[in-house]
């Protein structure tokens, strides 16, 4: 102790600067605010002046996208919470309330169902421009990992989100999934009784999901932001897989990729319009316009659209405990990814053999999704079952095998000289690729 | 570790409090947190309906009520005597979960199970699937007439609650 007390005297003496007022490249009133909080600049450096690869394709575009339908949530989901009443004797009437008293009430609710929808459907393409052109590849497993944890989020708050109205489907898909926690030994059950407050799925479940899907909205915010900030400091991956390396390679963000990704957000929300006006409860299921009733299982359970392909997972398994951990692994598996595929090419255009299971991984996941809606019973079963062999098969085998064994086609030395490519035939792309 | 050794004393009152402390902060913050986790299981109001009383004397044979009990359904059947022999016939060795149907009921005539399905939830459809009691529509469990699995993802047996026959013909649940 006496020890340092003595380095204090000597020459070990530094000056502190607890004030770091000043730096802004602003002048004025906005310059006087930058040097106090600096987020003028910030959005200057990271938004105006960022430099991103000039090749990003329209799939570069649902970053962005997905944004959107998250403040679009937010705020609609926000708005519907002002007339919403989470009991279980209230909740269906308030929902009908909302979609035949409240003034807009039924746009409201329409586009806010209808915009989780396309959350998934964003997130699904977004996902597959991850694994096409090998965005979780060195430096960017973080982020990578980060998408993957607002994916599990998204999949809560959905759910949870589903369970609001209190029709059918609302209270039989809480029951199913809540029993799911019921599989984990021993303590299975006080976990679910803890999870409803209830020995049933009931009035303080249904309370309780109301104040977590709130919760978990603004946690998606707050992850989003990690993954936005792990975004800034990786840097955009794009469809050569190449890391940008002049000004011969990157164009600055506004207002080349910002008129880009707008044009990507006009086209997104004309099809959101498309549906939420002209066939609004296209992608939910009738049964949910039916009160909740403790008594009556709907003839056939399924959950919304964006979870068939793990249900099918669940459901292909013939035991409880072994389907929920397939279930949980089929997602988190994704993390596993960046440490399974060993190949240093990022993109799939250079890798013939990877890109066919890539392509083959996505005919899975609609095959499941298909049989995921389809009841569990007959060939269903056997497709499902051969759906969740291949799904598993493709991260632990296939992408370890093939990285090691496949043979690359040869690479240009940067991002111009790949669009020279490009033009010259010697690279095959999908035009919007 | 030579300098320690020269001052034990010292190290030793250090780590002691360095462990107290700890032990009681732990203590403390799990007892602030107990209350937050807790409030959250079944409440005073909810555990006070936990047994209901249920009157079986209209019930015909080979039909079967369902009352609502803890927000579940409970089945009360009044077993024919085919489906009695049924049950009771059957080779344990062929069960998933073996179970004699004579543990399964307190009067033979009268099956009372949980109508929950023990996979994920679901109320099984009565009078369905291929073993003559019950069918789960959500993921394709059949039951037999003593509610014991047969074919299908469900782990176990239909569940049979607590109850106690009241009476000839009443019964109390929970």
């Amino acid at each position: 102790m006496s020890g340092k007390d003595s380095d204090l005297n000597s020459n070990n003496i530094k000056p502190v600067h607890t004030n770091k007022v000043g730096g802004s490249p602003f002048k004025g009133v906005v310059g006087w605010i930058d040097n106090r909080l600096p987020i003028i600049r910030m959005f200057k450096y990271e938004y105006l002046d960022f430099q991103v690869p000039k090749n990003l394709s329209y799939l570069w575009s649902l970053g962005g996208i997905l944004m959107i339908c998250l403040i679009f949530l937010i705020v609609t989901g926000l708005v519907l919470g002002m007339h919403y009443k989470p009991s279980s004797t209230e909740a269906f009437i308030s929902v009908e309330k909302i979609m035949r008293d409240v003034n807009y009430g039924w746009l409201l609710r329409y586009a806010h169902m209808n915009f989780a929808s396309f959350f998934f459907i964003a997130v699904y393409i977004h996902i597959f421009r991850g694994l096409y052109y090998g965005s979780y590849k060195e430096p960017r497993q973080l982020m990578w990992l980060i998408g993957i944890v607002i994916f599990f989020m998204m999949m809560a708050t959905a759910f949870l989100g589903y369970t609001l109205p209190w029709g059918q489907m609302s209270y039989w898909g809480a029951t199913v999934i809540t029993n799911l926690f019921s599989a984990v030994p021993l303590v299975g059950k006080a976990i679910v009784t803890w999870l409803w407050g209830d020995y049933s799925v009931g009035d303080s479940t249904l309370n309780r999901f109301y104040v977590l899907h709130w919760l978990l909205a603004f946690g998606i915010l707050g992850v989003v932001i990690f993954h936005v900030i792990a975004l800034h400091i990786v840097g955009s991956n794009n469809p050569s897989g190449i890391e940008p390396a002049d000004t011969r390679d990157t164009v600055s963000f506004a207002p080349f990729t910002t008129s880009k990704d707008l044009f990507a957000m006009l086209i997104f929300l004309l099809a959101f319009v498309l549906i939420t006006m002209y066939a609004p409860n296209y992608l939910g299921h009738p049964d949910n316009y039916i009160p909740a009733d403790p008594l009556v299982t709907p003839a056939h359970i399924v959950p919304e659209w964006y979870f068939l392909p793990f249900y099918a997972i669940l459901r292909s398994i013939p035991d409880k405990l072994l389907g929920v951990i397939a279930m949980v692994s089929s997602i988190a598996v994704l993390g596993l990814l960046p440490w399974l595929d060993l190949s240093k090419v990022r993109s799939s255009v250079f890798r013939p053999i990877w890109k066919q299971f890539v392509f083959l991984f996505v005919l899975d996941f609609f095959i499941l999704m298909y049989v995921g809606g389809m009841p569990a019973e007959g060939i269903y079963v056997l497709i499902a079952r051969v759906g969740t062999v291949y799904w598993f098969l493709f991260f632990l085998v296939i992408a370890p095998l093939v990285s090691l064994t496949e043979k690359t086609l040869p690479m240009p030395n940067s991002i111009h000289e790949y669009e020279d490519w490009k033009k010259q035939g010697r690279i095959k792309t999908f035009k919007i690729f | 570790m030579s300098e320690n050794n020269n001052n034990p004393d010292k190290k030793n009152r250090r780590d002691f409090l360095t462990v107290a402390t700890t032990a009681v902060g732990v203590v403390g913050v799990g007892t602030a947190v107990w209350p937050v986790i807790n409030q959250m299981n079944p409440d005073s109001s909810v555990k006070a309906l936990a047994s209901i009383e249920v009157d079986l004397s209209k019930i015909k044979e080979g039909q079967e009520i369902t009352v609502l009990w803890r927000g579940k359904p409970v089945f009360i059947k009044r077993r024919t005597k085919e489906e009695i022999t049924n049950a009771e016939k059957v080779d344990l060795k062929e069960l998933k979960d073996p179970q004699p149907d004579n543990k399964r009921v307190k009067k033979s005539e009268w099956l009372v199970l949980v109508g929950v399905c023990t996979h994920l939830g679901c109320v099984p459809i009565s009078g369905k699937g291929d073993y003559g009691g019950w069918f789960c529509p959500c993921h394709g469990s059949h039951y037999d007439s003593s509610g014991r699995i047969r074919k299908g993802p469900a782990p176990t047996n239909l569940e049979v609650p607590t109850y106690e026959f009241v009476g000839d013909s009443k019964i109390k649940l929970g």
